[in-house]
């Protein structure tokens, strides 16, 4: 059971968020709510009418409109075709869908031009594009999944004043975040739900996010705190002058980016994403063969090696998205201990799988690393995303890996898994890994990392004290504000002296 | 284990929902049509005679290789239409090379297996490396090389065609195998005059194979995780493109070997009479096997059974046997339905099942798992 004895109550024209941890059935609830699943027991009434959704369409007449984390956008399309694509019906495709698709972005200050390109469009543009098409199917409650996940810190300001210009309209709006600190900014109420059933509505106002938090998984939590420097002059990963043309153009996705990471020492990346940080990954894992430059591994030159050699040679990889590059969902849980190891012990004995080794491995990850799951036989599917995390953590930490290139490792992933996660890092780290974070989590970024770098336009910034640097300051790194002349985006942002005001980019 | 019940119970859902769905359907086209269909299903499924069942066992032999031979296709996501054309060029490549003797016996059996193994798998190949190199979808380009092959074939029957009855004759087949290079077959069910092929072996051979490669080596691994999830297996140091064509090799030289039992044990040369339409069967028999090599067996007696009871029906309820096509196609149908059907079910119930057992603080503390 995913759901049992929710109960909440939105006040029409306020900001209701809803927090909890992953696994918790936050997103069980949200598909019930916009018809995707049904329940099996319960009532959801919209102006104290009982509704039935029995599908999506149902909940769309019932003005309920999602605004889904990933956004379902066909780039090569206008906003006008992608605003209109399954809703031809209401103002049709021409002129009076424009009309309307101008009105609505005016009256909430929107900032839409509908015969925009999408592939044009930022992150923040495409996100307000999303609820647009919510608002052009006449929604009055909207839910949004995690709105921020993809949102610089300037780009969730935004965002905010967006939904309160719409709540200030009537509108009702339903807001899923893990992220706590934005939840309590913005939020007129908060309810929190944790294994299935919610605990409590409170008040923002009496609440900090310590507390939110402790409600959300039941017992205290860690900080990402770095602890004293484990930094040693012994360079494992060290990349020279890497260059990357894109697949068709001379656009260079990667430019001309060095550095080098020690053993024991954590860099963090940051960056809006699509800056280059997917491509570096898939370079230094060798998906990608540089156009030029080199990526050495302690000392040797493995630039082109294939993916297989670099995982032999002790390189962990933590991959941006799980699902498409982490884990086989069909397959149980102890063949994709397998994965990413096919030529490793324990997983093999010279050309067969040894299925033994790989079990018992298994349910040694399952216990070490906190994997909640009935057994090692269930499809990684059926795990929710803090668990599949662990499991790969656990995965890669198996060999003992020398590097640990780690793609946003707790995006998605609830708050008590996400201290777990850290704590395993840590004590890699410790234990004399070198570690390079790409993530979106600034927080996250500033509390893991030894030396922070922004990536913008495939071009990295110099390094950023953690121990010295905003939130802001990153933010205006990322998004290149602050760096006065245009053409001098690489230098963004340097650490401390130049560091912009924050205020002064807005 | 209780899951593993489950999981057994749920994949035999699906093809006895579609054999019962198989079974309505036609019985309701019979109706329409106004054929006896009591009749109809007494004749299909009365017991066979000794000499049926070995007729039955021999079909079933060359459809195992044949589903098999698509079903590597499957595990890795490509689907080889081209068995069709893969067996019949490795067929006639087999039966030139064979008849030449140019080793003693046995060995040239060898040589002939190795030879039609070879020819399907370059045959294939050519889809492969389309694929790879060109990007052309193996669907598309397996399809044209099944009517390339059938036409080159027959071409090349004109100029291998066995003229040791004089040039003027109309002989329309290559040369027969030497006499001990043709095998007697078994003798295995009793009452019968007739015997199974000895290459019901090669096909045992060709299963556990199947079973063992795929399922316990490193390279299986390899070729199910590309099967599975493409971007997974590049992340785990698979190279796809590489698997792609070894893959579709492999199926080829599978393909090359479905007409083997018929050459080296009834037909003995390559001829226009040569059975056709093994390669489109074996689509559908891999199918309903779900590429597992049990249940492709058990598919394989299926196909061949109805094919073997259907020959008695024009006589016996005066319905063309070409019934059983009928039957055969709704049967694929109603497999890839249903197996879509139970795999969604299956999935959902394992997410409820994953979601209860750890909601519920009493929940036994299964192995592996801390609470």
């Amino acid at each position: 059971m995913a759901n049992k004895d929710i109960t909440f109550s939105v006040a029409k024209g306020t900001i209701h968020a809803l927090v909890g941890e992953n696994g918790a059935g936050k997103s069980t609830l949200m598909k019930i709510l916009y018809g995707v699943q049904r329940a099996d027991e319960g009532t959801i009434a919209i102006d104290g009418v009982v509704k039935t959704f029995k599908s999506p369409s149902d909940a769309i007449a019932a003005g309920v409109g999602m605004v889904f984390q990933h956004f379902m956008l066909a780039d090569n399309l206008t906003v006008l075709e992608n605003v209109v694509l399954g809703a031809e019906k209401r103002h049709g495709i021409g002129d009076g869908a424009r009309e309307r698709i101008r009105a609505i972005s005016t009256e909430y200050g929107l900032g839409i031009d509908p015969d925009e390109l999408v592939a044009d469009l930022g992150v923040g543009a495409r996100q307000r594009v999303e609820i647009l098409k919510v608002l052009y199917r006449g929604a009055q409650v909207l839910i949004l999944d995690e709105p921020t996940a993809v949102l610089v810190p300037q780009e969730v300001d935004e965002l905010f004043d967006n939904l309160k210009a719409l709540t200030r309209e009537g509108l009702t709006i339903l807001f899923i975040s893990h992220k706590l600190d934005e939840v309590l900014s913005v939020a007129d109420d908060i309810t929190v739900i944790r294994r299935g059933t919610t605990v409590a509505t409170v008040d923002p106002a009496t609440v900090n996010s310590r507390q939110l938090a402790e409600l959300m998984v039941g017992s205290e939590l860690p900080t990402p705190q770095t602890e004293e420097s484990t930094v040693t002059d012994r360079a494992v990963l060290a990349v020279e002058h890497l260059v990357l043309s894109a697949r068709t153009g001379t656009r260079r996705v990667l430019d001309d980016l060095s550095f080098t990471i020690h053993a024991g020492e954590v860099l963090g990346i940051a960056g809006v994403e699509g800056n280059g940080q997917a491509e570096l990954v898939e370079v230094i894992m060798g998906m990608r063969e540089p156009s030029a430059g080199k990526v050495f591994l302690q000392g040797t030159d493995i630039s082109d090696w294939d993916v297989r050699e670099i995982r032999e040679a002790q390189v962990g990889y933590i991959p941006e998205d799980r699902h498409r590059h982490g884990l086989l969902l069909e397959a149980p849980l102890w063949e994709n201990r397998i994965l990413g190891h096919q030529t490793q012990r324990p997983n093999v004995k010279g050309p067969l799988i040894d299925a033994a080794g790989a079990k018992t491995d298994t349910t040694r990850i399952v216990e070490d690393y906190d994997v909640r799951t009935p057994s090692i036989f269930v499809t990684a599917g059926s795990l929710s995303g803090g668990n599949q995390q662990k499991l790969i953590i656990g995965r890669e930490m198996a060999h003992d890996p020398k590097v640990l290139v780690a793609s946003h490792p707790t995006r998605g992933v609830d708050v008590g898994a996400q201290a777990s996660i850290w704590s395993h890092l840590k004590r890699a780290r410790r234990e004399g890994l070198a570690v390079l974070l790409i993530s979106a989590d600034l927080e996250e970024l500033i509390g893991l990392s030894d030396t922070i770098r922004v990536i913008l336009r495939g071009r990295l910034s110099d390094p950023f004290d953690p121990d010295t640097v905003t939130a802001e300051q990153l933010g205006a790194a990322m998004t290149g504000a602050g760096a006065g002349a245009a053409g001098a985006v690489g230098t963004a942002g340097t650490a401390g002296d130049a560091a912009p005001d924050p205020e002064a980019t807005r | 284990m209780k899951l593993d019940a489950r999981r057994i119970g749920l994949s035999l859902l699906a093809p006895v929902l579609a054999l019962v769905v198989a079974f309505v359907i036609t019985s309701l086209i019979l109706l329409l049509a106004g054929d006896p269909v009591a009749e109809v299903w007494s004749t299909l499924l009365r017991e066979p005679r000794p000499r049926t069942v070995v007729n039955i066992l021999n079909g079933a032999v060359v459809y195992y290789l044949s589903a098999i031979a698509v079903a590597i296709g499957f595990r890795m996501n490509l689907f080889n239409i081209g068995v069709e054309g893969q067996y019949r060029i490795a067929a006639f490549c087999a039966a030139v090379v064979a008849a030449q003797g140019y080793l003693p016996g046995f060995l040239n059996i060898l040589l002939g297996l190795a030879t039609a193994m070879v020819a399907g798998g370059l045959w294939a190949g050519i889809a492969g490396y389309l694929k790879v190199k060109r990007g052309v979808s193996e669907v598309i380009s397996t399809i044209m090389l099944n009517a390339i092959a059938t036409s080159l074939v027959a071409w090349l029957l004109t100029k291998a065609r066995d003229t040791s009855a004089g040039s003027g004759s109309n002989v329309t087949n290559t040369k027969a195998i030497p006499q001990s290079s043709q095998l007697d077959g078994f003798a295995l069910v009793p009452g019968a005059s007739n015997k199974v092929y000895t290459l019901l072996v090669l096909a045992v051979l060709v299963g556990v194979l199947y079973w063992f490669v795929l399922g316990k080596t490193r390279f299986g691994f390899d070729l199910r995780a590309a099967g599975q999830s493409e971007t997974a297996a590049v992340a785990s140091g698979v190279k796809v493109p590489r698997m792609v064509l070894t893959t579709m090799i492999l199926s080829g030289a599978v393909a090359g070997l479905v007409g083997m039992p018929l050459l080296f044990g009834q037909d003995h040369n390559y001829g226009t009479t040569f059975q056709p339409g093994l390669g489109f069967a074996g689509i559908g028999i891999a199918l309903l096997g779900r590429n597992n090599p049990i249940g492709i067996g058990i598919g394989a007696l299926l196909w061949s059974y109805l094919d073997q009871q259907s020959n008695s029906l024009q006589i016996t309820a005066g319905v063309a046997p070409e019934l059983v096509f009928i039957i055969q196609g709704v049967i694929v149908l109603a497999v890839v339905i249903a197996y879509e059907l139970v795999r969604r079910l299956s999935v959902r119930l394992e997410q409820s099942k994953v979601a209860r057992e750890l909601a519920s603080p009493s929940a036994p503390t299964p192995e592996g798992a801390t609470a």
